[in-house]
């Protein structure tokens, strides 16, 4: 019988990025006992990597901006595959969430009226995305671990404990969900990094918050943390994950010296001024307007620069296309020999602005430049390409409350899937968290309230779990046998990056789908040194299980998917389909192996856009996207057919 | 261009430990991160070291380097000759956990106790108006990521473990200036910056500003002007002769 | 007893076998403050303390190490405000002002820096151990004093006006009329980098708009804090530099009032 750390809370929540922390708020708000769990320190979590900033349709920076006008900027970025009620209720409650972000002490650039500053992003019809300099997910995760302490001094006042009703578990990673026999979650089993000892948390629900999982490729803007746990873990317990086969490729990211390859340049570069050249100086761009955006991007350089200064009577620069368009773009001059030296584009702010200009307004990014890549980004382009940067699929959530299919577990963030579609655009993360995770949040709440019994931890779980967690300090069964962490999860993402990278063909997701089984296979083999406190060769090895699972999801609903779009690019078939358009690919685990599962995955219809809704388009537009048949109740048919 | 760099680096736990020399690949654009995930992969699977965004952002990989504070993801391995050893070693002004990993709850349970962000109570969200002149001197505060490279470094907790207890570091005193300068905040910290938060101690050295890596000026702007608001409030002579006469004031 | 026990070599932190390992010359700057510091020191006392060579009568020059002149030693003409403090060996001439500005500079959130530093080694240079086995900083007697800092800089802001008063009355010629020599520019050069001194102070950047929350409701304050403000990220450099310019000046008066050099002039 292994003996655990054990700890008893009504919610928890694995994850303190934006949506970690904005679940655990609501749910502690609501009065219940709540614990926060996270694989890093406190405040460190991704979110604090974001920079451009988070949309919201406040209006402050342009008047015209509403909902609506949100909602169809999300839809037709993510190439109308979202699920609509989610990017429904993201676009009107964004604003709602970000002004209360300023109760809680956020500090946001202001318009001259005082009110919080929007900016340009790609994607976004109007300047919409709250902001702080170029660090505003830093402000994010600050403001809410702020918020936290806050709420723990009001609990220090009352009951004489800072963590009487919310606590927070940093450095301890989950590496198990467990339920109770009737299939309801019951817990988490994980283990402190520090120490390496198991820790047991009982609840009655777990609102996953996890993030991406952008560490399986190679060149990456996100960090070690993500190694698509939440995903990996939710398909294990039971869930499912849909829409895993659209990975949002950034534009751009840095690409000299190869230590920084995959480093983000963030987008407020281009929504501020800076515009994208080949090495024979055109600004390509204007080249690379899909037939779906005519008509909606400046078709000259003249017009591009005159929307900066006036952009009611001007059309936006097709620099500011969404991610996907533009990633395409530069992957495509960088094949036609069109490159910089490094194998990237130039990315020119220092022409188009006054240096000091450009250090007000980009502090962090004339920083990084400057530290890491000896670059001065006021006199001279910085050179860019692509780089994973997000994962659009995700848990599969009921959108109101964030349930997952598996009873008391939750999902918000980017570990949920569904609210971006096929693409996201730049922005609607940070809003997504806060809307998603209030409403997990509170989802979690209700749930536990109702719950007339709590699920109970099985004692065969637990010790289950707990030879999960050590089997790599097993010694090799044989000696040849014996892997590498460290290589095997290099193979990985060079696999990943590859063959299911940014341009797909079947032939190449093929392949990688037997080396990923042939990876799999020596998964098991992987043997660690040394003991259990704060190793990071054992961290790995248990992350790269959760990474296996997760890549093999990415490649099999890559391969299914017979079309283009978004943040998936199939070589072989590059067109848009509006058959697929209201497809889901949705896997779910198989198999014997509980701990590597073999993933399955089935097609899955959505449900039609509610009426009132699709009338928000126009029917020309719709009818890039939609088949005949799913548009025969748009009024304009019925109006064509009177 | 790519040459063997020597390395020492702090290896052991809290029972003892020792400098580990170690050869290792070193290459153009590289920073000292880079080198010691170098090690893990070939030579030292189970080198504790944190990190997370390895972009300058997060301020996890707080260490020392040939005795400085810094983050091991912004120093640059071309700051040092080709032939010179550099020293890798853990912050040491916390307690150590593992190899270049320390204990730095310190700093969170400081963070607790600074009063929160009190805002007016009438105000309801949305109707919050600030000028942007009012907000950029806590601005620059908030762009603190963190690191507690400047807790590390101030001698009154470096080379006084005692004095932990009184003393909340320039980190969470410049989070009370953050707070006195917020334009909308209600709150008077400056009787608990002095008698709970140990505002006194700090002698205006400056190392917290020397090491941040993300230049805020920590002594001029937040620590010196934060001295002179309790100076205004309990120092003054004035000040206090009118509060004696006219028993103003709490 | 090695004072670092409760520091970088306490108990529950890593055992490492130096102080410190810093490897560049960390004890330069300290050295330097040292060197500078003290040859200001012993300059100034054996000026203050010497009661001679103070006043260029020809031409009004009169070294600020004497201003005002109050005592009733000092020369008629250079004493510009009455003489009444008693003449005697161990009171120097302007010992009304020059407690004061010994404070200010005493007090200077600069000066504090670089003495504790360097004289006090508390810390000698980020990240090298202190000698002291105690530290209480500015907590308690006497350096709990410090924070009365603005109130020596209000009364430096008036010999500052002293000062100035005194480089006006020296453009003098000795037939009574206009003149302006050398000495004049040194004079003027002397007062303009002493304003920037004190301008540049901290409690003036506070007491000027710093206090304020909201600048936005106070649009002249907050100007006069931007111009404080630039002035202020020079304070360090202002305040070695008119270390410099006030031995210079007086080293000036001292020779010309002395006979040693005559002072070239370039009208009257
Ligand atoms: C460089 C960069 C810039 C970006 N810029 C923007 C932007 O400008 N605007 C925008 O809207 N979006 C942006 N994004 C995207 C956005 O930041 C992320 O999608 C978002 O922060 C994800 O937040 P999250 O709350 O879902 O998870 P995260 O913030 O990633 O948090 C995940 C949490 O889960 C924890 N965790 C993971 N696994 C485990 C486990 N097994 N056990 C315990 N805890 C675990 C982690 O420790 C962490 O605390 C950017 C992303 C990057 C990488
Ligand atoms: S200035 Fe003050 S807070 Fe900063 S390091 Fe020096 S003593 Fe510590
Ligand atoms: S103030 Fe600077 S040095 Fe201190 S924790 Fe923040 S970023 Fe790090
Ligand atoms: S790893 Fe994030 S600051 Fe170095
Ligand atoms: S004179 Fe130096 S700070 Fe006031």
């Amino acid at each position: 019988m292994t003996e655990v750390e054990r700890h008893n809370f009504d919610v928890i929540v694995i994850g303190a990025g934006g949506a970690g922390l904005r679940a655990a708020i609501e749910a502690r708000e609501r009065g219940l006992s709540t614990a926060v769990i996270c694989k890093s320190l406190f405040g460190k979590a991704h979110t604090v990597m974001a920079e451009g900033g988070c949309a919201a349709s406040m209006g402050n920076a342009n008047p015209n901006d509403s909902w609506q006008v949100h909602y169809r900027d999300t839809m037709r970025g993510g190439k109308f595959l979202n699920n609509w009620r989610m990017a429904e209720l993201h676009a009107k409650e964004a604003p709602d969430r970000v002004w209360e972000l300023e109760t809680y002490g956020a500090l946001f650039d202001r318009t001259e009226d005082g009110r919080i500053s929007q900016r340009n992003f790609g994607g976004h019809t109007y300047p919409r995305l709250a902001h702080v300099g170029d660090r505003t997910g830093l402000e994010l995760i600050r403001t809410m671990q702020q918020k936290i302490v806050s709420l723990q001094q009001e609990d220090k006042a009352e009951f004489g404990d800072y963590e009487a009703k919310l606590k927070v578990f940093h450095e301890c990673a989950i590496t198990e969900l467990l339920k109770d026999d009737s299939g309801a979650i019951s817990g988490a089993f994980g283990y402190w990094r520090e120490s390496g000892r198991f820790v047991l948390f009982e609840t009655g629900a777990i609102v996953m918050a996890t993030g991406g999982i952008g560490k399986s490729f190679q060149v990456t803007s996100n960090s070690w943390e993500y190694t698509g746990d939440g995903h990996a873990l939710a398909l294990r317990t039971g869930a499912s994950l849909i829409n895993m086969e659209f990975v949002q490729f950034h534009p751009t990211g840095m690409v000299w010296p190869p230590s920084v390859k995959g480093i983000l340049v963030t987008e407020g570069v281009r929504g501020d001024g800076g515009v994208l050249k080949n090495s024979e100086g055109e600004r390509f761009m204007f080249r690379y307007v899909p037939d779906v955006f005519k008509g909606q991007y400046a078709e000259t350089e003249e017009e591009a620069d005159r929307w900066y200064t006036d952009p009611d009577n001007n059309r936006r620069t097709p620099d500011l296309l969404p991610r996907d368009e533009v990633a395409r773009a530069i992957n495509t001059e960088v094949k036609e020999g069109r490159g910089s030296p490094h194998g990237g584009v130039y990315l020119d702010i220092a022409s188009r602005m006054p240096a000091e200009e450009i250090k007000r307004r980009l502090p962090s990014m004339y920083h990084q430049f400057k530290e890491l890549a000896d670059v001065d980004i006021t006199a001279e382009p910085m050179e860019v390409g692509p780089t994973c940067h997000y994962v659009m699929g995700g848990i599969e959530v009921e959108p109101d409350t964030g349930e997952s299919t598996v009873p008391g577990l939750f999902a918000a963030g980017e570990c949920s899937g569904g609210m971006h579609g096929s693409n996201r655009l730049g922005g609607n993360s940070l809003s997504d968290l806060l809307v998603f995770g209030r409403r997990a949040g509170m989802g979690a709440a209700t749930y536990v309230e109702s719950l007339e019994r709590r699920p109970v931890v099985l004692q065969s779980d637990i010790d289950g779990a707990a030879r999960s967690a050590l089997s790599p300090y097993e010694p090799a069964k044989s000696e040849g046998s014996r892997e590498n962490p460290y290589t095997l999860h290099f193979e990985l993402q060079q696999t990943m990056n590859e063959l299911v990278g940014i341009i797909r063909t079947g032939e190449e997701i093929e392949q990688a789908l037997g080396r990923l089984a042939e990876i799999r296979a020596r998964v098991r083999n992987v043997v660690v040194e040394g003991h259990r406190q704060f190793n990071p060769g054992w961290h790995l090895a248990l992350d790269l299980r959760n990474m296996m699972v997760v890549s093999e999801s990415v490649a099999k609903a890559a391969l299914l998917r017979t079309e283009s779009r978004g943040g998936h690019t199939r070589d072989d078939y590059p067109m848009l389909d509006a058959d697929w358009r209201n497809k889901l690919l949705v896997c779910r685990a198989s198999g014997e192996d509980s701990v590597v599962p073999d993933v399955t995955v089935e097609p899955k219809d959505q449900v039609p856009m509610r009426q009132d809704l699709l009338e928000l388009f126009e029917l020309s537009e719709l009818e890039k996207y939609y088949t005949e048949a799913e548009l025969t109740t748009h009024p304009a048919t019925e109006g064509d057919r009177a | 261009m790519s040459y063997k760099g020597q390395f020492r680096v702090w290896r052991g736990d809290s029972d003892g430990g020792s400098l580990e020399d170690f050869e290792v690949e070193v290459n153009e654009g590289e920073v000292v991160l880079d080198i010691i995930h170098r090690l893990q992969a070939t030579q030292a699977p189970d080198l504790a070291v944190r990190w997370n965004c390895k972009a300058g952002k997060c301020g996890s990989c707080s260490a020392e380097v040939n005795g400085r504070p810094r983050l091991l993801c912004m120093t640059r391995m071309s700051l040092f000759d080709t032939d010179e050893v550099i020293t890798v070693t853990p912050m040491r002004a916390f307690s150590i956990v593992r190899d270049l990993v320390t204990d730095v709850s310190y700093n969170y349970e400081k963070a607790r106790e600074v009063q929160a962000f009190t805002p007016p109570k009438d105000l309801a969200p949305g109707e919050y108006r600030m000028q942007q002149v009012d907000v950029q001197r806590s601005q620059e505060f908030r762009k603190c990521i963190e690191c507690f490279l400047c807790q590390d470094t101030c001698h009154v907790v470096r080379d006084h473990e005692e004095n932990k207890l009184n003393f909340s570091g320039p980190r969470f005193l410049m989070r009370i200036a953050e707070l006195e300068m917020h334009p909308l905040d209600t709150a008077d910290r400056r009787d608990t910056a002095q008698d709970d938060h140990g505002l006194g101690y700090c002698n205006i050295t400056k190392c917290c500003t020397e090491v941040c890596p993300e230049n805020i000026k920590i002594t001029d702007n937040a620590l010196i002007p934060m001295k002179e608001r309790v100076a205004g409030r309990r120092y003054d002579p004035v000040v206090w002769l009118g509060n004696k006469l006219f028993k103003r004031g709490k | 007893m090695t004072a670092t026990d409760t520091g970088v070599h306490a108990p529950p932190r890593a055992r490492l076998p130096v102080p410190s390992l810093r490897t560049d010359r960390w004890w330069v700057p300290p050295v330097l403050t040292v060197v500078g510091l003290s040859i200001f020191v012993i300059y100034a006392t054996f000026r203050a303390f010497q009661q001679d060579y103070y006043w260029v009568s020809e031409y009004h020059y009169l070294t600020p190490f004497y201003s005002p002149c109050m005592s009733t030693g000092c020369v008629e003409g250079a004493a510009h405000f009455g003489r009444f403090l008693p003449d005697n060996p161990l009171i120097p001439y302007a010992a009304l002002s020059l407690p004061f500005l010994l404070a200010f500079r005493l007090t200077c959130y600069y000066y504090r820096k670089a003495y504790y530093r360097s004289f006090w080694l508390s810390p000698p240079a980020c990240a090298v151990p202190e000698p002291h086995t105690r530290y209480t900083g500015e907590t308690r007697l006497p350096l709990i004093l410090q924070n009365v800092h603005r109130y020596f800089f209000y009364a430096a802001v008036l010999i500052s006006v002293i000062n100035t008063y005194d480089a006006i009355l020296a453009f003098h010629s000795p037939d009574g009329g206009f003149g302006l020599g050398l000495g004049n520019i040194i004079l003027v050069a002397n007062v303009i980098l002493l304003w920037c001194y004190t301008l540049s102070c901290h409690s003036c950047r506070h007491v000027t708009g710093g206090r304020l929350r909201h600048f936005s409701k106070h649009p002249v304050r907050y100007w006069l804090w931007t111009k404080v403000s630039v002035l202020n990220t020079r304070h360090m450099e202002f305040a070695w530099i008119t270390i410099g310019t006030l031995i210079l000046t007086d080293l000036y008066v001292f020779l010309v009032a002395s006979g040693a050099i005559s002072d070239p002039r370039i009208i009257g």
